[in-house]
C-alpha cells in the first residue's frame, strides 16, 4: 500500500516534470512562431474579438460592482477615523494596483480561458489540427500564436477597463449616494495615485496574467487527450492552474515592484 | 525524375511506446492508381497513413513518397513534400469555425498569392466536383456526414496533389452516400491523374473500385493483390474478412487467461 | 460573423481600453509625476528626517513644486542628505529654508520649501543650508511631560 502510493507520487512528478518541459517547449515555439500572427494580423483581430470583446460585458459589470462595494466598505471604515475624503485613494489604489489586474485577469481565465483550451482541445480531437498539419500549415503558428497575442493585448485593456469602471462605481456610491465632497474625492485621488508607480505596475501586471494565462489555456489544450472527458479535464485545470498562477504571480510581482516604496 | 511508384514502403516498424504496430511492412504504391490498405480495427493502417504524411517517423526502415525519404526530412522539406499530398480524415476534420468556402480555400489561402477572384474560381470548380458547389456558403456543422467527407475530399484536392490519402472514407455512411464516395474517389483519380491510398474496412465497396489491396493483419502484410485476386482468395484471413465471418483466424475473443480460471472454477 | 462587423467590436474594444488607460493616466493618477528632463535637484541636511520617504511631495506655499528623488544617511556628519527634484518651472532664492512637515495631525510627510529674500536663485546640485527637522511626536510628548513634571516640581 504505502509502496505503491510513493511509486504513484513518483510517477506524477515525473509526469509533471515532463509536462513543465513540454510546456516551456511549447511556450517558445509559439513565440518562434509568432511571425504569422503578426504578419496577418486579421487571424489576431478575429481572436481578439473572441477574448477580448465577448469578456467586456463581465469585465465592466464586475468593475462596476466591486468599485460600488469598494465605496461602501471603504467608506464604512474611513468614517470612523473621520477621513472620509480618502475614500478616492482608498478605491483608486486598491483597484489600480490589485484588484484591477488581478480580479480581471480571474475573470479573464474563466471566461476566455477555458474557451481557448474547449476550442483548441476540440479542434485536436476533431483531427483538425492534424489535418492542417497535413496540408503544411503548422497550427502553431496558425492557430495557437494569434490567441496567444490576442489574450496579451486582451488583457490589459479588459484590467484597464475593470479599474475605470471600479473607480466609477466608487464615485457613484461614495459622491452621489453617500455624499463624500466631489472635489477632496478626485483631487486626493489625483495626489495620491502615481503614474509609473501604480498604473504602470498595474499595466504590467495584467500584461504578465495575460501571458500566463493563455499560455496555459493553450498548452492545456494542445495537450488535452483527445477525447471528451480530455477535453473537458483540461478545461477545468485551465481555470484552477491560471487562477492560481495569477495569484502565486501578483504576489510575486507585488513584491518586486513595491518593496522600495514602503 | 518521374518514378514508377509513387509511395514506396520498405521493411517499416513502428511502435507506440513498447506496444509494437507495425513489424516490418512492405508496399508500393503506382502513380494513377486507387490502393486499398485493408485490416481489422487497430491494426496499424491508419498508422501507416501517417508514417506516409510524416507526421510520426518509422522506427526502422524507410518510407519514400516521390523518390524523397519521409523520415528523413527536416520540417521545411516536409511541409514542401505535403503541399504535394492531400488527405482526407475519418471524420472530414473541418474547420468549425470556417465555411465550406473558406475550408476549401484555406490551402489556397494559406500556401499562394491568388487573388480573391482566382481563389473564388478555384473553389467553386472544386466543390462542383464534389456536387456541393451549392453548399459553399453553409458551415460545416450544417452538412451530413456524406457531405462533410466530400467537402474535406474538395479541400485535400484544393492545391492539385499527386497523392490522395483516404482514412476510413466510408466509415458511418448511409448506402447512397457509401457509393456517391466510392465513386468519386475513383473519378477524381482518374480525371485529376491522382495516385489514392485508401485505408478502409469496407470490403464490397472499396473493391468496387480499387485497383490493389493490401491486407493488414496484425503489423504485416498477409495478403496482396487485385480486386479479382483478393475475391477468390481462399487464405482464411481474407476469406473471414472478405465473408465477414465473425470467428477465424481473427479471434472473436481479446487474448485472455482461460475462462474456467477467470471464473474461478478450477479450485 | 461578418469580417467587418467583427473589425468594428475590436476596434471599438480597443478604444475603451485605450481610453480608460487614459482616465486612469490623466484623471486618476498624476500624470505630474516630474521628469527629470525639466527639473534640478538641490540637496537639503536634516539632523531627523522623522518619516519622510522617497517621492514624498515638496511642497511651497501648499503647492506640489518637485518630489524626493533620493535620501541617504552621510556617515561623516551624522545627517540625513535629503536629495529634492524640483520642477524647472519653479525657481527658489538661495536662502530658502527647508523643513519637514506633516500634512495633518497623521498624514503623510512632505519638505516644505519657504523662500528667502537673495536675489541669486537656486541651481542643480546647490545645498539648501536653512532646514528644520521633522517634529518627532514621541519628541513632543516627552518634552511636554517634562515640561509638565518640572512645572510641578517646586511645589
Amino acid at each position: 500500500m504505502l509502496k505503491r502510493s510513493i511509486e504513484n507520487l513518483g510517477n506524477r512528478t515525473i509526469q509533471g516534470v515532463w509536462r513543465i518541459g513540454f510546456a516551456a517547449r511549447f511556450f517558445l515555439a509559439m513565440l518562434l512562431h509568432s511571425g504569422t500572427a503578426f504578419r496577418r494580423f486579421g487571424l489576431t483581430i478575429r481572436e481578439m474579438y473572441f477574448t477580448g470583446v465577448l469578456s467586456l460585458i463581465i469585465i465592466l459589470v464586475s468593475g462596476l460592482f466591486v468599485g460600488m462595494v469598494l465605496g461602501l466598505q471603504g467608506y464604512e471604515t474611513l468614517q470612523t477615523y473621520g477621513s472620509e475624503e480618502a475614500l478616492g485613494i482608498l478605491v483608486a489604489l486598491s483597484l489600480v494596483r490589485e484588484l484591477g489586474p488581478v480580479v480581471a485577469a480571474l475573470l479573464f481565465a474563466s471566461r476566455a480561458g477555458s474557451a481557448i483550451t474547449a476550442e483548441i482541445g476540440l479542434m485536436k480531437a476533431t483531427e483538425q489540427l492534424s489535418a492542417m498539419e497535413m496540408m503544411a500549415v503548422d497550427p502553431i503558428a496558425r492557430v495557437v500564436a494569434p490567441r496567444f497575442w490576442a489574450g496579451v493585448i486582451s488583457m490589459p485593456l479588459l484590467a484597464a477597463l475593470f479599474s475605470a469602471m471600479g473607480i466609477f462605481g466608487g464615485y457613484l456610491v461614495g459622491v452621489q449616494l453617500i455624499g463624500v465632497d466631489e472635489g477632496s474625492f478626485w483631487s486626493q485621488m489625483q495626489s495620491a495615485v502615481d503614474f509609473e508607480q501604480d498604473i504602470l505596475n498595474g499595466v504590467i501586471k495584467s500584461v504578465v496574467f495575460g501571458v500566463a494565462i493563455t499560455t496555459i489555456a493553450l498548452f492545456e489544450g494542445y495537450d488535452a487527450p483527445p477525447t471528451a472527458e480530455g477535453v473537458s479535464g483540461a478545461t477545468t485545470r485551465t481555470v484552477v492552474t491560471s487562477s492560481l498562477a495569477v495569484l502565486a504571480l501578483d504576489f510575486v510581482l507585488t513584491a518586486f515592484m513595491f518593496r522600495g516604496i514602503n | 525524375m518521374q518514378h514508377d511508384n509513387l509511395v514506396e514502403i520498405e521493411d517499416v516498424a513502428f511502435g507506440y511506446g513498447t506496444r509494437p504496430v507495425l513489424k516490418g511492412v512492405n508496399l508500393t504504391a503506382k502513380r494513377g492508381q486507387v490502393i486499398a490498405i485493408m485490416g481489422s480495427s487497430g491494426c496499424g493502417k491508419t498508422t501507416l497513413l501517417r508514417l506516409i504524411g510524416g507526421q510520426i517517423k518509422p522506427g526502422q526502415g524507410t518510407v519514400r513518397v516521390a523518390g524523397e525519404s519521409v523520415g528523413e526530412l527536416d520540417p521545411a522539406g516536409l511541409y514542401r513534400l505535403r503541399r504535394k499530398m492531400g488527405m482526407l480524415f475519418q471524420f472530414g476534420a473541418l474547420f468549425t469555425d470556417m465555411s465550406v468556402f473558406d475550408n476549401v480555400a484555406f490551402q489556397l489561402r494559406e500556401h499562394t498569392d491568388l487573388p480573391e477572384d482566382a481563389i473564388r474560381d478555384l473553389v467553386l470548380m472544386k466543390l462542383h466536383a464534389v456536387g456541393l458547389r451549392g453548399a459553399a456558403q453553409l458551415m460545416p456543422a450544417e452538412l451530413s456526414g456524406g457531405m462533410a467527407r466530400r467537402v474535406a475530399l474538395a479541400r485535400a484536392i484544393a492545391l492539385e496533389p499527386t497523392l490522395v490519402m483516404y482514412d476510413e472514407p466510408f466509415a458511418g455512411l448511409d448506402p447512397i452516400s457509401l457509393g456517391v464516395t466510392g465513386n468519386l474517389i475513383r473519378r477524381l483519380t482518374d480525371t485529376l491523374g491522382l495516385t489514392s491510398l485508401v485505408v478502409t474496412h469496407d470490403v464490397q465497396e472499396s473493391l468496387k473500385i480499387v485497383d490493389y489491396v493490401y491486407f493488414v493483419s496484425e503489423g504485416v502484410i498477409v495478403a496482396k493483390g487485385s480486386a479479382e485476386d483478393i475475391r477468390a482468395s481462399d487464405l482464411p484471413y481474407v476469406h473471414q474478412f472478405v465473408h465477414g465471418e465473425a470467428d477465424g483466424p481473427v479471434p472473436f475473443h481479446y487474448p485472455a487467461p482461460s475462462y474456467a480460471d477467470d471464473l474461478r472454477l478450477g479450485g | 460573423m461578418n469580417k467587418t462587423v467583427l473589425d468594428l467590436w475590436v476596434g471599438l474594444f480597443v478604444i475603451a481600453g485605450i481610453a480608460a488607460l487614459l482616465f486612469l493616466a490623466l484623471k486618476v493618477g498624476s500624470m505630474s509625476a516630474v521628469n527629470t528632463s525639466d527639473s534640478y535637484e538641490v540637496v537639503a541636511r536634516f539632523e531627523n528626517i522623522g518619516g519622510l520617504k522617497p517621492r514624498a511631495p515638496v511642497k511651497s506655499a501648499g503647492v506640489v513644486v518637485g518630489r524626493v528623488a533620493d535620501i541617504r544617511f552621510d556617515n561623516e556628519t551624522y545627517e540625513a542628505a535629503v536629495t529634492l527634484r524640483v520642477d524647472k518651472r519653479y525657481a527658489f532664492p538661495k536662502d530658502t529654508t527647508a523643513a519637514i512637515m506633516t500634512s495633518g495631525l497623521l498624514g503623510e510627510q512632505y519638505v516644505g520649501l519657504e523662500a528667502g529674500g537673495d536675489s541669486s536663485k537656486l541651481k542643480d546640485k546647490d545645498r539648501i543650508l536653512i532646514t528644520q527637522d521633522a517634529v518627532v511626536l514621541e519628541n513632543l510628548i516627552g518634552h511636554f511631560i517634562y515640561g509638565k513634571a518640572q512645572e510641578g516640581a517646586p511645589q
